[in-house]
């Protein structure tokens, strides 16, 4: 039994390199022919390192996303004047700020949010030419473009958060900066403008399919390593000749909760899981501003929020009483 | 064996945090509001010990005067603001003052020139006479906030000359470096005075300037479910939560002292207890006295005080209070020990300032006056933080 509760892999695949099938058309990048083997790797993976293939779009990709962390992380420096031991100690309280309001969808110069636009706008373009990649590798691979779908759904979000909510909005103060504990703060400060985020209903669902996908994650993985010793990770083959391990797993579930997933479908689930994760997150903050303003009072009006008992006086705002306000 | 190696492992680990959070379970809660609705005040016994130490209000060891008798203004020369007290009263209230305000070694002298005790030629003089108005003005015209508990000066002074939290503007910690790197007035642990920013958070440090000094809207929550015309930024947001997360640092408690978490900005429904509506009265006292008795105090005091300590800030500020002055990090200072009770000289309204017929001293009242309109003037001109100015929505604009 305790072969499988192991934190590693526990099988080191020892093979020839495996270079891969060949990419039709080549085109002017050529994939890497080197490969080498690392074995600590190979206790969470495949302990073959590649050959690697960058192409046009992945170093397109990597040298605007090296400029952008640059404009970051100099931002951040200079703010501590240029101190590397203040850069260190303070990192994750440092960011990059976005405009301030009153520039709306104008260009602020360099300091007042100018680099804030350039690091976005590279941050941007590398992980569209990145998505672009994963579509074309995909192709070039023969393969479905299921991933490259899935991560079209969190990009979605992110230039919701980045790009179309502050559009809409008319500023670009509205998007986050770049920062460990000030992104966080915009999150808490952006429910507390708009009127607790726990009241907007795709926020809600956002936070469904996310702890789902745990949840998700961890009965499948569960299963699939509790029914290895009956070949249970060979799925493919048991979608569609359902051997003991599919039959065992399947079983397990309809005594669990009278329902299972299949091999095939489990991973169905998963995916859209994922995927509506940001998309359905991507338009509640679509919506919050735009649409709806205070999701409190939205869930007030729809009967959403209860109302409890008082458990202590009723009040009256205070600036509302004449000559109250000093 | 393995589980014995991860049991020592997460118990290590825990370890390692909470002493790196300073903190150590259990904590006691307290249930505040209806049931379910998380409204809960959580506090560390271990830790209130150590700041109930802190926070007792000073022994009264002078006997009460009585206020018969004749006035002290009649007795002795220059008398302008405790017009209105016995000579026994108000030798009181100067004993209280050295043993509350003034250094132990200087005392009466701290205030007063030797040999002459009329001579207000001293700057701790001119700031004291002020300093006796806000208290009476506190004490009668601010029971919105106080009630009948009060203030002495010991409920900020605490035995120091200059109390131990007063806030000045605070240039942030960096100078100018040209077109990179701006902080925007947030982001770092560490303020340009050298104090750890609220809640060592990387919100806004100074919340002050904004909501303290100048009346900015502190409101940033729509008050419609659908959008109308609050044009408030999420930049605005987090200036509004640098001062709230100070309010809660600064009396102790949590957010749920005075709000339900799930309306922040509602009045109404249960959603606010009567503690916000005390809150918010400390509010306006506290812009009302830092515009009314400290900003117009800025010219009498010196950049550098007598015992070397620096009075004005590194823009050239005065010491200004926020919640922390008198709260302490206590819900009510002293825990609502009713330190005015024995202070009755303290809990009169303010006298009209008189002025010396020989015109030795003629004016205080009003060079104080004609300050405080040139201080305040200073203060505003000086550029307030860009976040706070209201976002222009475009969106919004356009739809109406």
């Amino acid at each position: 039994m305790a072969d499988y509760q192991n934190l590693f892999t526990r099988v080191q695949v020892e093979a020839p390199h495996y270079p891969g099938i060949p990419h039709e058309p080549q085109g002017l990048w050529k994939r890497g022919t080197k490969a080498s083997a690392s074995y600590w790797l190979g206790k969470i993976g495949d302990a073959q390192i590649g050959p690697f293939y960058l192409g046009a779009t992945g170093l397109a990709s990597i040298v605007f996303g090296l400029l952008a962390f640059e404009i970051i992380g100099l931002n951040m420096w200079a703010s501590v004047g240029w101190d590397p031991v203040q850069f260190v100690r303070q990192l994750f309280w440092l960011a990059l700020e976005p405009p301030a309001p009153q520039y709306g969808l104008s260009l602020p110069p360099l300091k007042d949010g100018g680099w804030y636009l350039m690091a976005g706008f590279f941050l941007t373009a590398s992980i569209l030419l990145w998505w672009v990649r994963t579509y074309r590798l995909a192709r070039k691979h023969k393969m479905g473009t299921h991933v490259a779908w899935a991560f079209a759904s969190a990009i979605w979000l992110f230039l919701v958060l980045g790009l179309f909510r502050p559009l809409l909005m008319g500023s670009w103060s509205e998007s986050v900066p770049f920062g460990i504990f000030p992104h966080l703060d915009w999150t808490a400060a952006f429910s507390l403008r708009y009127g607790n985020l726990l009241y907007n209903p795709f926020h809600a669902l956002s936070i469904v399919f996310l702890y789902g996908s745990v949840l998700l994650f961890a009965m499948h993985a569960g299963t699939i390593m509790a029914v290895s010793k009956y070949g249970g990770e060979r799925e493919i083959e048991q979608t569609i000749d359902r051997g003991t391990a599919a039959e065992r797993a399947a079983l397990f579930w309809r005594w669990t909760m009278g329902f299972n997933a299949t091999m095939e479908s489990v991973h169905r689930w998963a995916w859209w899981f994922a995927v509506l994760c940001t998309l359905t997150g991507g338009i509640g903050i679509l919506l919050t501003g735009t649409v709806v303003d205070n999701w409190y009072l939205w869930a007030v009006k729809h009967g959403v929020a209860p109302a409890y008992p008082y458990s202590f006086d009723p009040v009256v705002d205070p600036a509302t009483l004449t000559g109250a306000g000093q | 064996m393995k589980t014995r190696y991860g049991m020592w492992l997460t118990g290590l680990a825990s370890a390692v945090l909470l002493v790196a959070c300073g903190e150590r379970p259990p904590v006691d809660t307290v249930q505040v509001g209806y049931r379910g609705t998380g409204m809960e005040q959580v506090y560390n016994p271990r830790l209130l010990q150590e700041v109930a130490a802190r926070n007792q209000a000073p022994e009264v060891v002078l006997p009460m005067a009585d206020p018969e008798g004749p006035l002290a203004k009649d007795i002795y020369q220059n008398v302008q603001v405790l017009t209105d007290l016995s000579i026994g009263e108000f030798t009181r209230v100067m004993t209280a003052m050295t043993q509350w305000v003034a250094p132990a070694d200087q005392q009466c002298l701290y205030c007063h020139v030797e040999n002459n005790l009329a001579d207000d030629s001293k700057y701790q003089y001119k700031v004291a006479r002020r300093m006796l108005v806000m208290t009476r003005d506190i004490n009668t015209e601010w029971q919105s906030h106080v009630k009948e508990t009060g203030v002495t000066c010991h409920t900020c002074h605490r035995g120091n000359a200059v109390p131990a939290n007063v806030w000045y503007m605070d240039p942030g910690p960096r100078k100018e470096r040209g077109s990179i790197g701006t902080n925007a007035g947030q982001n770092t642990p560490v303020t340009g005075l050298g104090m750890t920013t609220i809640a060592h958070s990387s919100l806004p440090f100074d919340p002050y300037t904004p909501y303290l000094l100048d009346a900015q809207n502190i409101r940033v929550e729509t008050t419609t479910a659908l959008p109308g015309d609050n044009r408030a930024s999420i930049k605005q947001a987090e200036w509004t939560y640098g001062l709230m997360t100070h309010m809660s640092n600064a009396l102790g408690v949590n957010c749920t002292y005075c709000h339900n978490t799930r309306a922040w900005g509602d009045w109404t429904d249960g959603n606010s207890r009567p503690q916000r509506v005390v809150a918010w009265h400390g509010i306006q006292m506290a812009r009302s006295l830092n515009n009314d008795y400290l900003v117009p105090l800025t010219d009498v005091f010196p950049a550098v005080g007598s015992d070397g300590q620096a009075r004005l800030g590194p823009m050239g500020d005065v010491g200004k209070v926020n919640c922390q002055t008198c709260h302490q990090g206590v819900y009510k200072p002293y825990f609502g020990a009713p330190a005015a009770k024995d202070y009755p000289e303290l809990r009169k309204k303010p006298a009209p300032v008189a002025t010396e017929s020989d015109g030795e001293s003629a004016g205080e009242g009003d060079s104080a006056g004609s300050a405080m309109a040139e201080s305040v003037t200073a203060q505003r001109s000086a550029p307030l933080p860009n976040a706070v100015t209201p976002v222009v929505n475009a969106a919004l604009v356009a739809r109406r």
